[in-house]
């Protein structure tokens, strides 16, 4: 009998089974995805995604509700069943890689009344590192308590997280992604349902992570702020319609396709668009100061 | 009639007061996480499920030992699990909906099994009734065994795997963006509450076993912001009901112990519900009227200070009738209260009748500075 020596496969490593084949693939970009698609009972929701994600860039994932843009960043951090395609980040399959991935859920995915405090749930991001059975220690509680300050949340970290506003809850789960010391960032709308400062903030700890070398992936769903926050768009509905830097692709051709019948919303936009040259985009729409609010998708 | 002490002395009795509070402090314990996970409808489909697979566990088994019939309520609890997840996923029914048809379906398929035993004269079935409601004086010693063992698993279980269980109980979907097998630990976590359900059926009863689960966890969120305090209190709430009940049906016998235990552990509840900090329905309502009161207070203040301006006297005293036909009958009591407070001060009137207030140089501060707040606040 031959002995294979395929590596073990935990059960749970779902998503990668089949891939676990370790040689490196396209190990110049932080993110690479291959023909991915992705349904939920029989309902694609993905369908055919190739993604390039260069290092180093701030980057927007842009796309109308129930796009799959919460699908997406699932599919890369191995959180749903992928029905076909491969998945790699920095050159290896995703699932061997998690420990390279921070996440920033949507605020709404957790239930907030939960008997826990904000250090507690921000030191939540370090037991990936920690492994199993072991407890955080003081180690853990200074490098959680060093990233609550820097979201400005330091006074908040004994407060009981239901008393918590949303924008500091949104800056908690943040913070929880900091302390996980990721290359590539992942962020599900961190920025929804928060004031302007701070969104300011935010986006300001952002530019940071970008410039100390990580890699930022982010929900958005602002189409009057989303090219002056970020330099890489990716715009999705069900099928990637565009991807590169965002002064190529922030078009309104290409927004039109991917909002399709919500074209309305976009007419607003119109001044501040890289015109393509058919005529629909005056840039001197005397609208755009006025219907700046409708552009604002937010639900 | 015997006394406590008498009862207490005896060794089966206090056999079956060690496995209440074995029951209690476990189900304590787990009731916790079923309750932040959401999943005491699940608890209660799996504890009226068991009622067909304890049937046939003794039908199969042909005694009453606890064995076959833990064996059996688990197999078909988890047949009901299964049915409760086939029926939500593919019927248009709501999952509360799902686990109430399937909740009664095997509720209904187990009584009409007790009664045909019951009715077959079979040998060894004499008690098996007490399963509905359950009969502490009925344990046997191996009893008290299997439920130390199922305690000292899932107990130590929370123990190692604390951060594990905390983290998939709060944010699975993170925990799975950490590579972690959360079905797995899922699983765990549900199949050990299947387990402490199991085990206390004998004590309980199918019927009522889910609140035994579900009131000490369910308390315990009261009186805490902690999870690892409220597992401490969970257990502690779990224990004290479990042999609180199980004496006094043991001092009267006849009495069912389920019941009785479940009534402690609702008591506790709702004293928990009424009485907590914060959280406590009167604490809450005794916030807010003072809100209330202070809300008033503050524009009684502000009231005050523009009759005065409108005078073109800091000190003018106004006619309390005014502030009468603004606030009613309430402002009786503010007034008294700010007066109290150094804020306001009657003075006789110098015509007429009724009395006057003035605001204090105290109250002109505290005015003036809630009409600038009022101000900005509009401004933002
Ligand atoms: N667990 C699930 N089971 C079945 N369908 C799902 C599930 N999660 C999402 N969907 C469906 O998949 C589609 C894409 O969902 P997704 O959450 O990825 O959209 P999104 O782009 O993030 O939308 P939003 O802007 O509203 O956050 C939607 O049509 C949604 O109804
Ligand atoms: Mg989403």
């Amino acid at each position: 009998m031959t002995v294979h020596s395929e590596p073990v496969q935990a059960p749970w490593d779902r998503a990668g089974a089949g891939s676990s084949v370790d040689v490196e693939h396209e190990p110049s970009l932080a993110l690479h995805i291959e023909d991915l698609t992705v349904s939920y009972e029989y309902r694609p929701v993905l369908w055919d995604i190739d993604l390039d994600i260069p290092p180093g860039v701030l980057g927007a994932v842009v796309g109308p509700n129930g796009a799959g843009k919460s699908t997406l960043i699932k599919a890369i951090l191995g959180m749903v069943p992928v029905a076909a395609g491969h998945i790699y980040v920095f050159g290896r399959p995703h699932h061997r890689q998690l420990s390279r991935i921070g996440y920033v859920p949507q605020r709404t995915s957790v239930d907030w009344d939960f008997p826990t405090t904000a250090l507690d749930v921000v030191m939540m991001g370090l037991y990936g590192k920690l492994g199993w059975i072991r407890r955080p220690g003081k180690a853990e509680r200074q490098k959680a308590l060093e990233a609550l300050e820097h979201v400005g949340m330091a006074p908040y970290a004994h407060r009981q997280i239901s008393q918590l506003s949303g924008g500091q809850q949104q800056r908690v789960f943040l913070a929880r992604a900091l302390v996980q010391d990721a290359d590539l960032y992942l962020m599900d709308e961190p920025m929804a349902g928060v004031d302007a400062t701070t969104e300011r903030h935010i986006i300001g700890l952002l530019k940071e992570l970008r410039s100390r070398g990580k890699t930022v992936l982010v929900v958005h769903h602002d189409l009057q702020t989303v090219s002056q926050y970020f330099d890489w768009l990716v715009l999705l509905n069900v099928r990637i319609i565009a991807q590169g830097p965002m002064h190529e692709v922030y078009t309104l051709d290409n927004l039109r396709h991917t909002y399709g019948g919500q074209i309305r919303l976009l007419q607003g936009l119109a001044g501040a668009l890289a015109t393509d040259g058919d005529g629909e985009a005056k840039p001197g729409d005397g609208r755009s100061a006025g219907d700046g609010g409708a552009a604002a998708l937010g639900r | 009639m015997e006394t406590v002490w008498d009862v207490l002395t005896d060794f089966t009795v206090r056999n079956a007061l060690l496995g209440a509070l074995l029951l209690g402090t476990l189900s304590g314990v787990l009731g916790t996480f079923a309750v932040l996970r959401e999943q005491s409808l699940l608890g209660d489909a799996l504890s009226h499920a068991a009622l067909p697979g304890i049937c046939i566990g003794f039908l199969v088994a042909g005694s009453r030992q606890l064995w076959p019939l833990a064996l059996g309520a688990l197999v078909v609890g988890a047949a009901a699990a299964w049915c409760v997840l086939l029926l939500t996923r593919h019927s248009r029914l709501k999952s509360d909906a799902s686990v109430g048809v399937v909740l009664s379906t095997f509720f209904a398929g187990g009584t009409v099994l007790l009664t045909y035993i019951q009715n077959q004269q079979l040998p060894g079935q004499a008690g098996l009734d007490s399963f509905l409601f359950g009969q502490a004086a009925a344990m046997l010693p191996s009893d008290l065994w299997a439920m130390g063992a199922v305690a000292a698993v899932g107990i130590g279980l929370v123990l190692v795997f604390w951060k594990e269980f905390k983290l998939v109980t709060f944010d699975p979907g993170f925990a799975r963006s950490l590579g972690w097998p959360v079905r797995l630990l899922e699983g765990v976590l549900t199949s050990m509450i299947a387990l402490a359900v199991v085990i206390g059926l004998q004590m309980v009863g199918v019927v009522l076993m889910v609140a035994l689960i579900i009131a000490p966890a369910a308390a315990a969120r009261q009186w805490t912001q902690r999870l690892e305090t409220m597992v401490l209190l969970a257990a502690l709430f779990g224990a004290a009901s479990g042999a609180a009940g199980t004496l006094v049906s043991l001092v009267r016998p006849g009495l069912a112990t389920g019941p009785l235990i479940v009534l402690c552990a609702t008591g506790i509840a709702a004293l928990s519900l009424l009485l907590a900090p914060r959280r406590g329905v009167v604490w809450r309502a005794v916030q807010r009227r003072r809100t209330r009161a202070e809300v008033e207070s503050g524009r009684v203040l502000v009231d005050l200070l523009q009759l005065a301006r409108a005078h073109g006297d800091e000190n003018y005293a106004s006619a309390q009738g005014m502030i009468n036909a603004v606030y009613g009958a309430d402002a009786q009591a503010t007034l008294v209260r700010l007066e109290k407070e150094g804020l306001v001060r009657p003075v006789a009137p110098e015509h007429g009748t009724g009395r006057h207030w003035h605001l204090t140089p105290a109250g002109q501060e505290a005015a003036r500075r809630l009409l600038e707040g009022r101000r900005d606040g509009r401004e933002e």
